[in-house]
């Protein structure tokens, strides 16, 4: 832990597996510009030693050249690369010693597997027993082992992408790039290496960053996550954080399903607040708690947002404040769950979730039934700004 | 480290501007002034001989080449685009092997397919006196000479282009396409007009302005078969031989002007339509032929397209087993023997021309080698000012046709130039390895530019991120992978070269001549079997380096054109 490397070529290969190669990361006031496009504006994120960090975000909010800025193949315009107290802003990729994994893996055609995963070794000089040894190592844990010999187009996407990965971390690099690297399985796939990249990475204990526009693979694997709109990024937070408290509205409709409808701040009453939604023409009751309500400034738009697994449903009456009658208006079965719409008047349906207990508990397209928005529940957010 | 970039791109462009603008650009340029200058003074006087009517026989040449490259365009067509799609549609006995014959011309260089085929069809040709002889009649049925043997030769030549460019459409319509139409309810000649036709159209057009361009440059055919029929192309010949540069310099630019509106014409209306296929994984779609009488159609067409197309390369074989002067009066040769090829080995004199050639394409294609590889790097990887400009700049060798290559080296050459080291290039060993590696620079630069665009940009980037250097990854990354496109490129230019007959003779020397100037020797002094083995020696190489690229190098014939 004691040495800390900028330089690959003078990487010592003494180090052991899962040890020591960690860096933090700090990007500090970062501004990129293509030409009168702003790509990233104003980023300062902390990434810790160990981290496993996401960038999330839907396609073109600035988080592949984030990851690129990092990786060395972008400079920004403005601001400060460092990984640990190392100025990297202006080092070239060689030099880096980061390892990254990119969206089509990139692996080199004309090589084998070995030679893939040997390549970065090489570089670095490192002897020929010693690349047989590491490439074998590696090559063990990421299971890939007896197609060492192959050829890399022999093999299926999801051996690619691990091949990809084993490449990557062969080099012992201080830092793990993954650019989206799953986009390109299909589904099961997708699920397993999921679990994959996060045993390697809690085994080799690596800095990563990931970059992903999936929700459901930032909230399953990260330690925290960088949610990125436009260029900017609005919240940083753990997967629990961003889910529970979105700090306004794209964070809350991007992350998860939710009910979201526009109000205003009437009044305080006692331990809770008073909203007006002018969709329903009625008053909404929330608590005023930390939780509930986040900062927000006195000309912001205002919005409530709800998650539907949170909404109750009940044909018979409920008490309390926040309820409404409706019509279930849809209602779709997908298996472990049963999502029901319900529709309050014109403006506003509100989508309802329930894990599935059986037809028994299937309400019927037509029915009258009453919802409540519990006031524990509610998320009070201001509109994203910009 | 932004600044470590920008270096590398102009440490890279460096030697391509030089070369580009030294042997390129410049003489370019030197032909253009030339065609200014009368007697030394700047004038336009050189445009108004070739329109005016002190000189008919220039406008005349003009029209006759326009002419024949519009007729040129119709028969390849003809030719090319039925048989493609006859090979590539239907399944039949031997199908396969009548599509690999079906691109053999291009293995026969244009003097030596010329010569090839005066004697099979022209006034004493071996078919009409055989046709004459087998029927009794009183004269030959019929020859080609002139006007029809330049076209018989262009169609027969030039329809290969036809013939891959709708090979390689039709094979990559997605079958689906088809499919879709007839189950919309439309039958197949509707499908085939209203579907397969129109997609094939991109291809047909590029074909037929190629077509168009090749045969306005065109100069082996009418250097031998023209008699008194005048086309621009040789016309830039007889100005030169007459000491006239400067009307030749005129008229080089003239032709010049009409390729490169052609070319410019064929860019704008490639970029105007474009029906990549949207859909992937095409599969192949031929229609096995049941009926037996389609079927045999068939085969016998694939049997007589194959006995036309081999014919010229058996007489070739034939002539070159003539011994010199066994065959004078009579209509059929009357012995045959090794002693031309045996003179070839025995005689220096006559090894001569075929070392030659040797040695100087090999020179322009380890020139065209490299160059290309640096330059398609260049244009695809690397940005900077002047990119289009730098694009053109490069297909300008390709545009313009041989002879005015020939004529602007002349030009340009003739004096001490900074390019040439202060030396005159006109006259040397030098200046024809040159004139082959600017003729056949845009031929490698487009095979492998076509590879490095099919080469995501990433795996750059990989390499990078792992810790190589740029020439390191230069070196083990991105020349393995565009490997196969440089070979063909230069593979192709290897063909030509050792073909290469219009610049040749506008530059040879007695100690350079290549082996297609000592063919046009021998021929002069009658003495064909000594040309044909020549020719034969020519089609040897070509076929032993094509055989030699496809075998360990997996580079197939049919990819560099």
């Amino acid at each position: 832990m004691l040495d800390r490397h900028a330089y690959g070529d003078q990487l010592p290969f003494i180090r052991k597996w899962g040890c020591c190669f960690m860096s933090t990361v700090n990007l500090s006031n970062i501004t990129k510009a293509f030409g009168s496009v702003t790509a990233v504006k104003d980023l300062d994120i902390l990434i810790k030693e160990g981290e496993f960090f996401t960038f999330l975000g839907p396609s073109g909010c600035g988080k592949t050249t984030t990851l690129r800025m990092i990786a060395g193949f972008y400079f920004p315009t403005k601001g400060k690369v460092k990984f640990n107290d190392r100025d990297m802003t202006s080092v070239s990729p060689e030099k880096r010693n980061t390892g990254m994994v990119f969206q089509n893996y990139a692996l080199f055609p004309h090589m084998t597997v070995f030679e893939n995963v040997a390549f970065g070794l090489k570089v670095r000089k490192v002897n020929k027993a010693g690349i047989k040894e590491k490439v074998g190592e590696v090559l063990k844990k990421v299971r890939l082992d007896q197609y060492i010999d192959r050829q890399v187009s022999q093999l299926s996407g999801g051996q690619q992408q691990r091949v990809a990965l084993a490449r990557a971390l062969v080099i012992e690099p201080d830092i793990l790039l993954l650019d989206e690297p799953l986009s390109n399985l299909d589904a099961k796939l997708r699920d397993e290496m999921r679990a994959e990249i996060l045993r390697l990475q809690r085994e080799y204990g690596i800095t990563t960053i990931y970059v992903t526009h999936d929700q459901v693979e930032a909230l399953t694997m990260s330690d925290r996550i960088a949610v990125f709109n436009a260029g900017q990024c609005q919240q940083i937070g753990t997967p629990t954080e961003i889910y529970n408290k979105p700090v306004n509205d794209f964070v809350a409709k991007f992350i998860g399903e939710t009910n979201l409808l526009p109000v205003t701040f009437k009044e305080h009453i006692n331990s809770q607040s008073l909203f007006h939604a002018p969709d329903i023409e009625q008053s909404i009751f929330v608590n005023h708690t930390e939780l509930n309500i986040a900062d927000y400034n006195e000309d912001d738009q205002l919005y409530m947002s709800v998650r539907p697994e949170t909404v109750r449903i009940d044909e018979a009456k409920i008490s309390g404040n926040n309820v409404f009658t409706g019509e279930v208006s849809l209602v779709q079965f997908t298996g472990e769950a049963v999502h029901t719409f319900v529709k309050i008047n014109d403006q506003l349906t509100i989508k309802t979730t329930d894990l599935n207990h059986g037809p028994s508990t299937y309400l019927k397209e037509g029915t009258e039934v009453n919802v409540q928005l519990p006031e524990d529940q509610i998320r009070v957010i201001p509109e994203v700004k910009g | 480290m932004l600044n470590a970039e920008k270096r590398k791109t102009i440490l890279l462009l460096i030697p391509i501007v030089l070369v580009l603008a030294g042997y390129v650009l410049y003489p370019t340029i030197a032909t253009l002034f030339e065609s200014f200058k009368k007697n030394g003074i700047f004038t336009l006087d050189n445009y108004h001989d070739f329109f005016g009517s002190k000189a008919p026989a220039n406008f005349e040449a003009l029209w006759n080449s326009v002419y024949i490259s519009v007729l040129s365009v119709f028969f390849s067509a003809l030719i090319g685009i039925p048989l493609a799609y006859i090979f590539n549609r239907y399944d039949f006995p031997g199908r396969q092997f009548f599509s690999n014959i079906a691109i053999m011309p291009i293995v026969l260089p244009s003097l030596v397919g010329v010569m090839a085929f005066m004697f099979l069809y022209g006034e004493a040709g071996l078919v009409p006196n055989a046709i004459k002889d087998l029927f009794n009649l009183s004269k030959v049925p019929f020859s080609v000479g002139g006007i029809s043997g330049i076209l018989v030769v262009h169609a027969y030549t030039m329809y290969p282009y036809f013939y891959m460019t709708t090979s390689s459409a039709l094979n990559n319509i997605d079958p689906s396409l088809e499919e879709a139409a007839y189950n919309l309810g439309s039958n197949k000649f509707k499908v085939f007009w209203k579907v397969t036709f129109p997609l094939l159209t991109p291809g047909l057009v590029a074909a037929a302005l190629l077509v168009f361009m090749v045969s306005m440059a065109s100069f082996s055919a009418p250097f031998l078969l023209a008699g008194g029929y005048r086309v621009l192309s040789l016309q830039i010949y007889f100005s030169k031989i007459n000491g006239d540069l400067e009307m030749a310099a005129t008229q080089s630019v003239i032709l010049s002007a009409v390729s490169i509106s052609f070319l410019l014409f064929m860019r704008w209306y490639q970029s105007r339509k474009d029906y990549r296929m949207a859909s992937k994984g095409i599969g192949a779609h031929r229609s096995e032929v049941n009926n037996p009488v389609l079927k045999w159609f068939m085969v016998t067409i694939g049997i007589v397209a194959m006995i036309i197309l081999l014919l010229p390369h058996v007489t070739l074989l034939m002539l070159s087993l003539v011994p010199e002067g066994s065959w004078t009066w009579q209509t059929y040769p009357q012995a045959f023997s090794f002693e031309n090829f045996r003179l070839l080995f025995d005689n220096p004199n006559i090894w001569e021309p075929v070392k030659n050639s040797l040695i100087m394409t090999c020179i322009a294609c380890i020139g065209v080698f490299f160059f290309g590889i640096i330059t398609s790097y260049a244009l695809v990887k690397r940005s900077f000012i002047g990119k289009n400009l730098l694009d053109i700049l490069v297909m300008i060798p390709w545009a313009l046709p041989a002879t005015v290559v020939g004529m602007n080296l002349i030009l340009a050459f003739n004096k001490p130039t900074p390019f040439s080291f202060g030396q005159v290039l006109v006259g040397t060993f030098w200046i024809l390895p040159l004139a082959y590696f600017i003729r056949f620079i845009p031929l490698v630069v487009r095979s492998t530019t076509a590879v490095l665009e099919q080469m995501d940009d990433s795996l750059e980037e990989a390499a990078q991120n792992l810790g190589a250097k740029w020439f390191y990854t230069f070196r083990r990354v991105v020349i393995p992978i565009i490997m196969p496109g440089v070979l063909s490129g230069t593979l192709l230019a290897f063909v030509q070269a050792i073909g290469e007959f219009p610049t040749s003779v506008l530059l040879y020397t007695l100690s350079n001549r290549p082996i297609s100037i000592e063919i046009m020797n021998q021929l002069r002094m009658f003495n064909m079997g000594q040309a044909a083995a020549y020719g034969m020696i020519q089609v040897g190489l070509i076929s032993i380096v094509m055989f030699i690229a496809y075998r360990f190098f997996g580079v197939k014939t049919e990819n560099t054109l």
